[in-house]
């Protein structure tokens, strides 16, 4: 379906097509300082664009953003303050990664709470049902008793050859 | 006159799908052989006239009538044939066609190779397909009708977005459609067996090739839209976390999970509440994510959202469909009569835990696209929830499920052992962490998670390995032993085989190519050179062509490997006048399984003086893993629909029992 996001990112921008922050015209001189750029540039949405990272966009708006982040990072601020920066002036849209608020507690909760809820279930099923297997199947019970009355001779055969040409702990898929 | 043949196509359709319904229903009531037979024409027959209408449409397209508003709206007479001919699918009208298309296409399916089903759940089943037809076609007829002509036709259209204009899109859709609207035939199934009240190893066993079908028809179509994106885009991405792919992945992972859990319920008879839970949840995902795309609601600016109570028509039906499904759920299934009982570490107990990830997994994917629009309606804040999210959250639900999947095969049902389980392990789980261990070592430059990422990607391989290797009793046996076993494999083992030697290949690809993409970016005046990985590209030159409809630059790179051989490739950057856009072709290199891809950006004034061009070079390692992984995954539930028991479950009135399925195996 990635098609239609390619109609809106096409609509929206035409420019937002492509893998912007790596220009050479933009880049900060220090590489351990250009590399903490792109990383954040990968948590920072174009507004423009449909879905895309300030990393990947060509829009106008996006170049902007790059050049306050790089300057922000050049000038010794920390990521953490960086973001904020951004937060404060577009808002909390601006970032891919939500923050960790009571806001958006539900959304980083869920799916952790989801798997420990379905384990719960799981587990009060289990309880719910008999509380355990029956120690034999009626085969194997009816086994038993055929064993139990039979000829020595036959017991040997009967054990020896499993019921129903195959060991019943058969793995199959 | 075509387009008017295709609007009445249409609308014999929506009456026949209509006529599927009420005959279908009346001959479950009266018990009628001869009304059974003509809900099962009229399914027939409702397929060959949506088929019509879509050809009609694609008629339209291919003589570019302009006087039918669709064709001027994404049509050009420039086009080559082939996007002509795609064209018919790339708007929100002819794919809703589309949909019905494959909606009627199943439903005929099911009426004709479905002979032997018991009569009640076929007429049922025709029943509920029928329904969903009249829905989706009365919703294609009415509100979106591709047929639409317009007084004043132009003398040109207005031409299909230029990066849609590509071979593997052009068939993007048709598999992504069949894949999401297969699924309704397992709704239609599901919704049968809860009328019926009775749901068992036999109805599991005949959901499960239509189940199969669909996951991999769906498989195969998010591949081709990932490849897609990976290669015209233009800078190597493949997995966004949009929410438009979200809608596709949703599906995906429900009839993932479906999959899995229609083994239990066929062999052990256990989890059927569950399953035909997931067999509605799975179609209703598919619907989600056709309202989802179309109705706007997730972007401001959406191609599809030109009139927003189409959005609204289609959550109504997305509503009365999956309503009524889930509304029969509560209904019906307390009364379903319990399932075989097993311990918990049994292989019913590895496939309940994979089904516990799969469900949370899909469900975290619906809430970090939904929550978005939640969060806005509930507080009008708006914010954004992109990749890091789901690799904070879907991430580690996914390792979690990934590293037991090696073990669930060598768990025997019922109750397993896990000291034999260790054993057939140990030697896997050895040389995976070797694997990452030497990864660690060896690749540069260094990092923590990526070597852990493919040992997990080693350990799905070799454990999948090692569970054939268990079953042809490698070692033990003697070799003409094993070699016998190995031909005597069902084809429904190997099929699980490779898909999950699949999932480790695209694990192994993802990692890599996530951890050592290389990227290099210079503005090249012609005879000046980048380096990207072993690699040296010189620009030669950069020349004007001319398309069929599109003027591009192309730009004459050569390449030379460390090794000293040299080759050439040509990245052009392409200009559509019809609709005044620029979008670059990339030059893709392959090697091995690694690519080299470059593209040609815009012209500059380089650092000597004179023209240059910005020229962005990448080094993918592993990247066709990505996509050769999934590939092995949709190629693994083929495999498995090939399996004569399958087919002869489709075929047998009375499925064998259950007991005798492990002695055949």
């Amino acid at each position: 379906m990635s098609r239609w996001r390619a109609v809106l990112a096409a609509l929206a921008a035409v420019a937002c097509i492509a893998a912007a922050a790596a220009d050479p015209a933009e880049r900060l001189p220090d590489p351990a300082q250009e590399a903490r750029a792109r990383q954040l540039f990968r948590q920072v949405r174009c507004l423009v664009c449909q879905n895309e990272s300030i990393d990947d966009s060509e829009a106008e708006l996006a170049a902007d953003l790059r050049r306050i982040v790089r300057e922000q990072i050049a000038a010794g601020r920390s990521d953490r303050e960086v973001l904020a920066f951004l937060t404060d002036r577009y808002g909390e849209f601006v970032l891919f990664k939500p923050s960790f608020s009571l806001g958006n507690a539900v959304l980083w909760l869920t799916p952790f709470a989801l798997l420990l809820a379905g384990a719960g279930v799981i587990l009060v099923m289990r309880r719910r049902s008999p509380a355990s297997e029956p120690l034999l199947t009626p085969e194997e019970e009816e086994r038993l008793s055929r064993l139990a009355n039979s000829s020595p001779q036959d017991r040997i055969e009967e054990a020896t050859v499993p019921p129903q040409g195959g060991p019943t702990n058969a793995r199959d898929g | 006159m075509i387009a008017e043949l295709g609007a009445f196509a249409l609308m014999l359709a929506l009456a026949l799908s209509g006529l599927q319904t009420a005959l279908s229903v009346l001959a479950k009531v009266r018990r009628s052989a001869s009304l059974r037979g003509g809900g099962e024409g009229a399914a027939a027959g409702a397929f060959l006239a949506v088929a019509v209408a879509f050809s009609a449409l694609i008629y339209a397209f291919v003589t570019s009538d302009f006087s039918v508003a669709n064709v001027a709206a994404n049509s050009h007479t420039d086009k080559p044939l082939l996007y002509k001919v795609a064209g018919a699918w790339g708007s929100h009208e002819g794919s809703m066609l589309l949909w019905c298309l494959a909606l009627t296409g199943f439903g005929a399916a099911v009426a004709l190779a479905g002979r032997t089903l018991p009569a009640g759940l076929k007429a049922l089943a025709l029943a509920s397909q029928g329904t969903l037809g009249l829905l989706f076609i009365g919703y294609t007829a009415f509100a979106s009708n591709p047929f639409q002509r317009i007084a004043d036709p132009p003398v040109e259209g207005r031409s299909l977005n230029p990066i849609l204009q590509d071979p593997f899109l052009a068939i993007h859709p048709p598999f992504l459609y069949a894949g999401y609207v297969g699924f309704s035939v397992v709704f239609s199934f599901a919704v049968a067996a809860l009328i019926e009240g009775r749901i068992d190893a036999a109805w599991a066993r005949w959901v499960r090739p239509w189940t199969l079908a669909a996951w991999s028809l769906l498989t195969v179509g998010i591949v081709l839209g990932s490849f897609w994106a990976y290669y015209e885009l233009g800078w190597g991405g493949w997995w966004f976390w949009d929410p438009v792919e979200n809608a596709s992945f949703m599906p995906w992972l429900v009839g993932a999970a479906l999959l899995h859990s229609a083994i239990v319920t066929e062999k052990r008879g256990a989890l059927a509440g569950w399953t035909v839970f997931l067999a509605l949840a799975a179609f209703t995902f598919s619907m989600l994510g056709a309202f989802l795309v179309r109705s706007g609601v997730l972007t401001s600016v959406h191609a599809f959202a030109v009139d927003p109570t189409r959005g609204v028509l289609l959550l109504i039906i997305l509503g009365v469909a999956a309503g009524a499904g889930f509304a029969l759920f509560g209904w019906r299934a307390p009364k379903l009569p319990p399932g075989g009982l097993f311990a918990p570490v049994s292989r019913e107990g590895a496939l309940v835990l994979n089904n516990l990830f799969l469900a949370a997994a899909a469900a975290t994917v619906a809430l970090g696209t939904l929550y978005p629009l939640i969060r806005q309606a509930m507080t009008g804040e708006a914010i954004s929830v992109g990749a890091p999210y789901f690799a904070l959250t879907f991430g580690p639900l996914m390792v979690a499920c990934l590293l037991l999947v090696p073990a669930g095969p060598l768990l025997a049902w019922k109750r397993g052992d896990v000291h034999a389980v260790v054993q057939r392990l140990w030697l896997a789980a050895a040389l995976a962490l070797a694997c990452g261990a030497l990864a660690w070592m060896v690749v540069h430059p260094r990092r923590l998670w990526a070597p852990m990422g493919l040992a997990l990607g080693a350990w799905l391989i070799l454990g999948a390995l090692s569970e054939v290797a268990a079953r042809v009793r490698l070692g033990a046996a003697p070799v003409a032993e094993s070699l016998r076993r190995l031909k005597g494999l069902p084809r429904g083992s190997w099929g699980m085989t490779l898909a999950h030697l699949g999932l480790g290949v695209f694990v192994l690809g993802a990692v890599f190519e996530g951890s050592w993409k290389v990227e290099q970016v210079s503005v090249l005046a012609p005879g000046r050179s980048l380096q990207v990985g072993a690699y040296t590209l010189t620009l030669k030159d950069v020349r004007d062509v001319a398309g069929p409809n599109y003027e591009a630059e192309r730009g004459l790179i050569a390449v030379r490997s460390r090794g000293g051989a040299v080759s050439e490739i040509a990245p052009e950057r392409r200009f559509y006048p019809a609709s005044r856009q620029t979008t670059s072709q990339v030059a893709i290199q392959r090697h091995g399984i690694s690519d080299l891809y470059v593209v040609l950006g815009e012209r500059r004034a380089a650092a000597g003086g004179g023209d240059g061009w910005l020229v962005r070079a990448y080094w993918n390692p592993w990247a066709r893993l990505i996509f050769a992984g999934p590939l092995l995954m949709a190629l693994g539930g083929l495999v498995s629909l090939s399996d004569r028991r399958l087919r002869l479950a489709v075929g047998a009135r009375a499925a064998r029992p259950v007991l005798a399925a492990g002695a055949a195996e």
